[in-house]
């Protein structure tokens, strides 16, 4: 079994649209959204959801009023400024813990004088089990605020593998999270491969390197595509070269195209909305990577 | 001498687990008997972060003197050394075959780790 | 005046509006680069760096002669940063959020902190723009803690514009929980609605002020006009899809330099938000 990881590095490159494109492509797949900071693929996919499951990741602080001494030892322990103190003087003030800013550390719990403070796991969204007419989806939607989304992409690609095992797929596709950081990272170990789908501008260049450092920290083998390339030439090619140099093979072109828009508004993959100039180069982008992958 | 390994099931024919720190169970093998014990590492598995550490903590507190698992992160190595615990990376199969070709001398502790740490 | 520009989404131009933004400001203008994690705003604005400091965080460190290995610090620590190997406590300080805790609560006083670099923050001016900007070292999870050190660097009572990270995880919260305003940019794509609803129901949370500037406006369908005016968000600022401007930016020029005419409608937004 194969899993390909769409990555882009900076955002809005069109990873989404690539990946949507793949799973009309693909024949015989499981899909899975690990772009868990901004899921969009299930607005293309149109999933049914079947199975929900919480999210739940770390503890957060919340003070019990009744119990509360009004001492503000939590505020004095609190490094991330996360207690709020209403009113003045101590033994008056009410305080309270603002969700947005508390770690999660446990100090004040352990510390609170009166045992005054609760510490219940925190709800951080929500993830799941689907099905498209191209076939299984795994996704997830993480709260405002919600942390550790390497969790969640961990659990998702889980998900979507023993959901491919069982029903003996031979591809699992996943749409992965911009950027480099800890969610990144959650979606390459241990995948076949990563096409990362890029735009000719200076961010996209910038983060793109950053992307290939990854894969190779990883042994990932890397893939490169350049969408909108015609709105740079000069820095397509640039790209391309510092690609192969990086030790990633260039697996296609995407022009600047109006339909991958259009398809997005229609709700549709692009391969299926459109038979123009995107919609032909995907197609071959993706025979291409589906004969290096097999 | 006690060797716990990784296993993704709970006998001694099960699936070696390839993952250290997030490893299903460790099944801790007493080379001088010949008996073996069997521990689940659940509260590691969901462990948001630094589950290469715990189960460092865990195996060490099972009296292992050796590991073996199919990788090894950095962090978790390093818990290891601190614990004075040899790592065999790199191995695959199942759990008896891994503690035979130990026996054998086929498979080599580990001078450092052998993937990048990380959600795995 | 701290003036965050985010989005729900990444590429929606959110660094094009803060240099904008930034640019068209009359009188001294801060630009906060909060995304620590793919920084670009010094690709376009390209200061020149005058001082450099590391960011600094106290982790522990466990003198063993002191250490019997109670393991009350393990206890505490929420995130697996320390173990107890040998009858002794091992600390990881990669993992270590730095909540001073373990110091705490060890009875035998073996644990003190000392200062970890974890990162660091760059100051400088472009085009009279004051600029500062921030990068977390490799490895490294803490994006939060870079992005407080780069916001102690705003100008008091002066205009401070943050260019935030996207999404609407912690380093996002991070950025916008103590902004006067947000502006919202999103473009009108269904991807574009979708994650702007994520990004509103996030600064609703933290109760901001806020308003949205629609990029690439004339792409794409009304349905993000249509969510705004259903839910009485204000649209500041529609900027066109222009194959001058997409040019300009894949070339790393300032974008107003191709589109001076843009120049005008900025100054009247900042006018607006900071009225």
């Amino acid at each position: 079994m194969k899993e390909l990881v769409i990555l882009s590095g900076k955002g809005g490159t069109g990873k989404t649209s690539v990946a949507a494109s793949f799973a009309a492509l693909a024949r015989n797949a499981v899909f899975a959204d690990a772009d868990v900071d901004a899921a969009d693929l299930h607005l293309v996919l149109h999933p049914e959801i079947q199975v929900r499951h919480k999210f739940r990741s770390g503890h957060e602080a919340v003070i019990r009023q009744a119990d509360c001494l009004r001492c503000g030892a939590c505020l004095a322990h609190c490094r991330f400024d996360a207690v709020r103190m209403d009113g003045k003087e101590d033994g008056e003030a009410t305080f309270t813990i603002d969700p947005s800013a508390c770690e999660g550390c446990g100090v004040c719990v352990e510390l609170c004088p009166a045992e005054a403070i609760d510490f219940p796991e925190r709800m951080c969204g929500e993830w799941f089990v689907s099905q498209t007419r191209f076939g299984p989806l795994v996704h997830a939607r993480l709260r405002p605020a919600g942390e550790n989304s390497g969790k969640l992409v961990t659990q998702v690609r889980t998900e979507a593998r023993r959901i491919a095992e069982r029903k003996a797929r031979n591809l699992i596709v996943v749409d992965g999270p911009p950027g480099i950081g800890c969610p990144v990272i959650a979606s390459v170990t241990g995948a076949s491969a990563v096409l990362a789908v890029t735009e000719p501008t200076v961010s996209g260049e910038h983060d793109l390197a950053r992307v290939f450092k990854l894969a190779r920290r990883f042994g990932v083998p890397a893939f490169v595509c350049v969408n909108k390339w015609d709105i740079n030439p000069a820095m397509t090619e640039r790209i391309e070269q510092q690609a192969a140099a990086a030790g990633a093979t260039v697996v296609g072109r995407i022009p600047y195209d109006r339909a991958v828009t259009d398809a997005q508004v229609n709700g549709q993959p692009v391969v299926e909305f459109s038979k123009g100039p995107a919609a032909q180069h995907i197609q071959q982008l993706w025979e291409h990577l589906w004969k290096s992958l097999v | 001498m006690k060797i716990a390994i990784t296993a993704s099931g709970a006998s001694l024919d099960a699936p070696l687990d390839p993952r250290f720190g997030r490893a299903a169970r460790f099944i801790v093998v007493d080379t001088a008997t010949g008996g073996f014990t069997v521990h689940d590492n659940t509260q590691n598995l969901n462990a948001a972060q630094g589950a290469g550490i715990q189960a460092a903590e865990t195996v060490s507190q099972l009296g292992a003197e050796l590991v073996i698992t199919g990788h090894c992160g950095p962090k978790a190595f390093r818990a290891l050394q601190a614990a004075g615990i040899q790592v065999v990376t790199g191995a695959t199969g199942k759990v008896y075959e891994a503690v035979e070709r130990l026996q054998k001398g086929e498979l080599q502790p580990s001078t450092s780790a052998d993937v990048e740490g990380h959600w795995a | 005046m701290k003036l965050a520009i985010a989005s729900g989404k990444g590429g929606t131009g959110k660094t094009t509006v803060a240099l904008c933004l930034a640019l068209s400001a009359d009188g001294p203008v801060r630009l906060l680069d909060c995304d620590v994690e793919e920084p670009n705003c010094h690709l376009f604005l390209k200061p020149e760096i005058r001082h450099r400091e590391p960011v600094m965080l106290p982790v522990p460190v466990v003198d063993a002669a002191k250490c019997d290995g109670c393991g009350k610090c393990r206890q505490l620590c929420q995130f697996n940063a320390i173990a107890v190997l040998k009858g002794k406590a091992v600390v990881f300080p990669e993992l270590c959020h730095s909540c001073g805790g373990c110091v705490k609560v060890c009875p035998t006083h073996a644990i003190r902190e000392v200062e970890c670099e974890i990162g660091f923050v760059e100051q400088g001016t472009s085009n009279g723009v004051e600029f500062v900007t921030g990068s977390l070292n490799v490895g490294q999870p803490l994006a939060p803690a870079i992005i407080r050190a780069v916001k102690r660097h705003a100008n008091g009572d002066g205009l401070t514009i943050l260019d935030c990270p996207p999404g609407t995880a912690c380093a996002m919260v991070a950025s916008v929980r103590d902004a006067d305003h947000v502006l919202l940019v999103t473009e009108p794509t269904p991807f574009g609605l979708h994650d702007l609803k994520l990004a509103v129901d996030t600064v609703r949370e933290l109760k901001r002020s806020f308003s949205v500037v629609i990029n690439r406006a004339d792409i794409g369908d009304n349905r993000v006009l249509d969510y705004c005016r259903a839910e009485n968000i204000p649209v500041r600022l529609q900027i066109p899809e222009g194959r001058r401007i997409a040019e300009a930016y894949s070339r790393g020029e300032p974008v107003l330099a191709a589109a001076p005419e843009l120049q005008e409608k900025f100054r009247q937004l900042l006018a607006e938000v900071t009225g």
